[in-house]
């Protein structure tokens, strides 16, 4: 049976795409089919931070209007075959999504996978609501700021309510994933600690990804950084994909590397 | 950090760290007493002034309404204060 996963967050530029690619390829680098779909109609990135932005041909749009098929819209990535994008339309037209359609193209895409992962837009308007609205579990991604702890808060409470599950009086299981954590500012006292942000939105841990030039990095190429294995932000999110399938892994990257005697005296970060 | 910042950077009592959390708690537990609300209440309250306005004049401040859920029983709490009669 497929699972649907929403990757979501309520504030932008927190990482949902980033981790929505890095959670994708790494389901499928074990072995699971997966598609990674794009709600974010209008303004789509999926493809560019997969490095498939020029294979782009039909979208999710023409999916659900009957203008192509499955086989016709789903982008099958070159570095993994069990693994397909499902790229959002550039349309201006913010009604193109509709609850059917997105319930029609989700059981069609459950028929032959095996996890189907929702890049939510930011905001909690119709994208945000329709990517959530269909979901089993959700990634809520977070990052040790107020504002973007609050809007995470905000998106459990619309989980909680305005979701199939919900409505079902059923729970959808929910992860926090806390990224761009900088262990070195936390010991200085300058930044949220895994803790505080656990205490706050008391939902599991299921990773931290430490702040890392790796993502950028894995950005400017089209490649998710999950696929970058000797970096931190990579391994640290391989470790998420293993807790996510139920293995118990311990954290790390969660203290700041020790520096040097010399470091220390003559500084340089 | 190098050797000087040893003299200038003794810990302070409270970080900036501390202070977020702290506001974070607060506003988002304020929140989540709002979540549970349902959104009809502030039209209730509405008609009800509106219903009782036809036969007493009274003030939108002195109609109270509150719902409060204990376990799974919900309580409306309507307290109306009724100008003095002249």
């Amino acid at each position: 049976m497929a699972k649907i996963i929403v990757v979501t967050s309520g504030k932008g530029g927190v990482g949902k795409t980033t981790t929505s690619a890095a959670i994708g390829t790494g389901l499928a680098l074990r072995g699971f089919k997966t598609v990674i779909v794009d709600f974010d109609v209008g303004l789509r990135n999926l493809d560019l931070i997969m490095g498939c932005e020029r294979r782009v041909v039909y979208d999710f749009v023409n999916l659900i209007n009957g203008d192509s098929n499955l086989n016709q819209t789903l982008i099958k990535d070159k570095r993994c075959d069990k693994l397909f994008i499902l790229p959002a339309s550039q349309t201006r037209d913010k009604d193109a999504l509709t609850e059917d359609g997105v319930e029609r193209v989700l059981n069609e895409l459950k028929e032959t996978f095996d996890y189907i992962v929702c890049d939510s837009p930011a905001g909690i308007e119709k994208g945000a609501h329709l990517a959530m609205y269909f979901a089993d579990e959700a990634v809520v991604v977070t990052n040790p700021e107020v504002s973007s702890v609050r809007d995470s808060d905000r998106m459990l409470g619309l989980l909680a309510s305005k979701s199939r599950h919900a409505e079902k009086g059923e729970k959808i299981r929910e992860h926090l994933l806390l990224t761009r954590y900088n262990p070195a500012r936390v010991a200085n006292g300058e930044m949220l600690s895994v803790t505080d942000v656990e205490d706050i939105l008391s939902i599991p841990l299921l990773g931290v990804i430490p702040e890392s030039q790796a993502v950028l990095k894995a950005s400017n190429q089209g490649v998710p950084v999950i696929m970058d294995e000797t970096s931190d932000a990579g391994q640290a999110y391989s470790d998420a994909v293993s807790r996510l399938l139920g293995e118990d892994v311990p954290h790390r990257f969660l203290e700041a590397e020790k520096k040097g005697l010399l470091q220390r005296l003559f500084g340089g970060r | 950090m190098s050797i000087f910042d040893y003299f200038r950077d003794r810990k302070k009592p409270t970080t900036t760290a501390s202070m977020a959390k702290e506001r974070l708690q607060i506003i988002v537990a304020h929140e989540r007493g709002q979540r549970t609300q349902p959104d009809y209440l502030p039209q209730l309250q509405q008609e009800i002034i509106d219903v009782i306005s036809k036969y007493v004049k009274i003030d939108r401040e002195q109609v109270h309404v509150a719902l409060e859920n204990q376990d799974d029983c919900s309580i409306l709490e309507l307290n109306i204060t009724l100008p003095e009669r002249p």
